[in-house]
């Protein structure tokens, strides 16, 4: 393992620039530090003008996703050790798809969209008063939606993913697991609701099972999975809605997902 | 310059903040709510919260069980009408959360499971896995967006309450996407800012914690209360300072010094057994198993590394089974950040600083002394902690107080006319101050990290585990030529996107309140309770001390303490006794007379 590594880094303020522009910062490599660290070493010692977002540095509050050498990664779960060779140089930046407001910082506004747009709460018919206890939900219920729970919204499946990229209104992978992580929960009765969002083409169907997002989940959750059961899901419904019209227009569900 | 206005104002997005912006949609849905904070709500530092949330459900409990391991806990510095509101309303809380579809771990029948936690005397602690306030926290995020009078401001950073004709009645804050620094006035504004762990060098707070809310409440003129009480959780990982769990020693763990003795049955834990027992041991409370440690250190028994020396937390009996479904984020947090493998190998873990006790100083509804102003959660002091709190009860704490404040601000809000305009004025001298004092200032030559480094290192060794007077004296001095220093600092970046050194610029000073709140408060209390162990004075002192410290700022910047009556309900002052049966709670034991310290 090196002693130093060099860190290439997109600057970029829109006060200032009108594209980004790489600088190139040394720093130590310590067998413990990760690659947040190099860039906290940066802001206290060298720049502090140096602009990304952090907080909790335990891989759960989901503010710290950046493309390291091209790969979307939480940068306080990634050691800088593991690229202490390759040439000495690590290439960190802004996770893509996404528009840059400073240096690592991205814009998560329309993402936030996305996700109110599949209703992630719990819809019931009716609530029952709090006197009568708690829903009853057997720890194999629990099981078969826990890991669609797992999201800890830090986007790197969106950075993943090729369809999001060429498709901006895809609601994308994570809003997609977590719509599933309520509609797989025994006690929700949402799902005829939600489906209603997510069953047009930037809804599911935008999807072209590339799987990236699986793949670069830091939590495990298979968002791919939740996408094709969707999918499937949503077929069986459309088929049922020339039986039952759904009683509502394209423009409607378009509405309600805040893409018109 | 731009103003917005709300009736309610919630500082913070994390558990006690969205909570309360609920439960006030719910007192009123033509309430108009807003809430703010500096990141976005799921980024709140309640999402690293782990091991569970106590609240009584099972037959074989009681509330009075509850309330009395809790104040005895807090070595009866707790006000006793909050404890017995608090374990009270912790369960409907619990349940509450329940049908908002938080995803509780359960019983093979399907009813909520509970764990055993340090010092609780019975399985009260429900959990979501060991990701309880991850689960909390998103649970309540994904409840609000169905709330349409609850506004959102997300990365906005509060530098100032607004405060005229005796009330508060906003805030300043900068907008950190664009840089704007706008008024955003309310008729009640409630802290749910969380705690200040940052203010000491090895902690498990996140980046975040910087205790903003409780500098912004004493600048106003709040008082903090109970800031001599650090808690430090006795199994942090060297250092990242990440937190392993307590239900890690709920579900069998073992503390082993470096001969692989479980020391803590030198240190009146009781004796070790082979499976958990309740309040023994390794369920011992926080300040005793921490202070534990300090005592092994000396002896030499524990092991030397480059982050300070460590004890083992030994999981490995446990087996693979039960780590991976009960304590599978432990497991990942090895794997991933210490590069070992709990089912095979030891966790190394050392003290390390994970939660204030004290906080703004409020009453049991939430509201503080100072008029439209109340407070929530880790920001706040009722006091149900006490001089040490219990694992997870500060996650119930969260939604009992949260809901209290959100209804009392309510019903504030009500009877008050909109904020003068006037107003305005104060804000306007504000963003005049950060602009002359940060984003315009010439010179300066000091960095951020230089003197953020050097408070941090003042305040853990004036201020650790254990205190002293000298010490204390000594990191009171050089606070002061640090908050003297802090006036010469230099900011490299000076535009207005989202200028985080600016951002830091700012938490630093707020910290540097903080730590002088600490540091006065331990200097004060001249004896030993719960998390506040002073060498030269070893004892407890019920005569004089069973009392809050009540800390003020003065306007000159100097700052003066005082101390307010313990509130005694039911349960006489008496020894704290761990790894024996705990003696029975006094049912009808008359409240004892209380004396003010001079």
């Amino acid at each position: 393992m090196a002693d130093k590594i060099t860190l290439e880094i997109p600057r970029y303020s829109p006060e200032r620039d009108t594209e980004p522009r790489f600088e190139a910062f040394e720093v130590p490599v310590h067998k413990e530090w990760v690659v947040l660290d190099a860039l906290n070493y940066i802001k206290d010692k060298v720049d502090g003008s140096l602009t990304y977002r952090w907080s909790c540095r335990m891989g759960i509050c989901g503010s710290c996703g950046m493309m390291v050498n091209g790969e979307p990664k939480l940068s306080c779960a990634t050691f800088l050790s593991s690229y202490a060779h390759n040439g000495n140089k690590v290439r960190v930046e802004p996770l893509r798809y996404f528009p840059v407001v400073r240096d690592l910082v991205t814009e998560l506004s329309d993402f936030l969209h996305k996700l109110k747009a599949v209703k992630p709460w719990l819809i019931r018919q009716q609530e029952p008063p709090l006197s009568e206890g708690e829903f009853l939900q057997t720890p194999e219920q629990l099981e078969n939606y826990k890991q669609f729970s797992m999201c800890i919204n830090c986007t790197l499946c969106y950075a993943a993913c090729p369809v999001v990229g060429l498709d901006p209104v895809f609601v994308g992978p994570a809003a997609i697991a977590l719509a599933q992580r309520y509609n797989k929960d025994s006690r929700d009765q949402g799902a005829e609701e939600r489906i209603a969002v997510l069953a047009h083409p930037e809804g599911i169907w935008g999807c072209t099972f590339v799987g990236e997002c699986t793949r670069v989940c830091p939590k495990h959750v298979d968002p791919a999975g939740a996408i094709q059961e969707y999918k499937l899901k949503a077929a069986l419904h459309w088929l049922k809605s020339f039986v039952t019209p759904m009683g509502r227009t394209t423009k409607d569900v378009r509405h309600e997902a805040g893409n018109d | 310059m731009d103003a917005s206005s709300h009736d309610i104002l919630l500082v913070g997005g994390g558990g006690a903040g969205l909570r309360a912006a609920i439960a006030a949609a719910e007192v009123d849905p033509k309430l108009n709510i807003a809430v703010i904070s500096k990141v976005y709500p799921m980024r709140s530092h309640t999402v690293s919260a782990e091991g569970g949330a106590a609240g009584v459900v099972k037959p074989d409990d009681s509330l009075d069980e509850h309330a009395y391991d809790t104040i005895s806990g807090g070595d009866w510095l707790c006000d006793q009408d909050a404890v017995e509101a608090f374990v009270k309303e912790a369960p409907q809380e619990l349940l509450q959360l329940e049908r908002w579809g938080c995803p509780w771990s359960r019983e093979p029948d399907g009813h909520i499971a509970v764990r055993a936690f340090g010092g609780m005397k019975k399985r009260r602690t429900w959990f979501a896995a060991d990701k309880t306030g991850f689960h909390m926290l998103h649970t309540l995020f994904q409840t609000t967006l169905k709330y349409d009078p609850i506004v959102r401001y997300d990365e906005w950073f509060v530098t100032k309450l607004l405060v005229d004709d005796g009330r508060v009645q906003g805030v300043v804050a900068i907008e950190l996407m664009s840089g704007k620094i706008q008024a955003i006035t309310a008729k009640a504004v409630i802290l749910c800012t969380g705690g200040c762990g940052r203010v000491f060098p090895f902690t498990t707070n996140a980046n975040i914690k910087n205790g903003d809310g409780m500098a912004l409440a004493s600048r106003a003129g709040a008082p903090l209360k109970d800031m001599e009480f650090m808690q430090y959780h006795p199994t942090g990982l060297p250092f990242t300072g990440i937190l392993i769990t307590e239900a890690a020693r709920s579900e069998g763990g073992y503390m082993l010094n470096k001969d692989g003795y479980r020391y803590l049955q030198d240190y009146n834990l009781g004796t070790p057994q082979s499976t958990p027992v309740l309040r023994s041991m390794e369920l011992g409370p926080r300040d005793r198993l921490s202070q534990a440690f300090v005592k092994e250190d000396q002896k030499g028994r524990t092991i030397p590394t480059p982050y300070g020396s460590v004890v083992h937390l030994d999981l490995r009996h446990l087996g693979e089974k039960v780590i991976n479904t009960k304590l599978p984020f432990v497991r990942e947090l090895c794997l991933k950040y210490q590069n070992i493998d709990p089912i095979k190998e030891l966790i190394p873990v050392r003290p390390v600083v994970h939660y204030m006790m004290g906080g703004v100083s409020t009453d049991i509804t939430g509201a503080t002394p100072l008029a439209g102003l109340f407070a929530a959660g880790e920001v706040a002091c009722v006091s149900i902690n006490g001089a040490n709190r219990l694992g997870s009860n500060s996650l119930p704490e969260c939604l009992v107080f949260g809901a209290r404040a959100g209804r009392a601000a309510a019903a504030f809000a009500a009877e008050q006319k909109a904020p003068d305009h006037k107003i305005l004025a104060q804000a306007s001298d504000e963003k005049d101050r950060l602009e002359t004092q940060f984003l315009r200032k010439s010179g300066g030559r000091e960095r951020i990290a230089t003197i953020r480094e050097e408070m941090q290192k003042t305040v853990e060794q004036s201020a650790g585990i254990y205190r002293e007077e000298k010490s204390l004296a000594e990191g009171a001095g050089k606070l002061r030529e640090l908050q003297e220093r802090y006036h010469d600092i230099n900011l490299d970046d000076r535009s207005r996107t989202f200028n985080t050194e600016l951002e830091a610029a700012l938490e630093l000073g707020f910290m540097l309140d903080v730590a002088e709140s600490i540091v006065q408060c331990a200097l004060h209390r001249t004896e030993s309770r719960g998390a506040h162990q002073r060498t030269d004075f070893a004892a407890r002192n019920d005569q004089k001390f069973l009392a809050h410290s009540l800390h003020y700022r003065n306007p000159d910047g100097s700052s003066r303490v005082e101390y307010l009556p313990v509130k005694i309900t039911r349960w006489a002052p008496g020894e704290r006794v761990y790894g024996e049966p705990a003696e029975k709670p006094r049912e009808d034991s008359p409240a004892v007379p209380i004396r003010r310290a001079s």
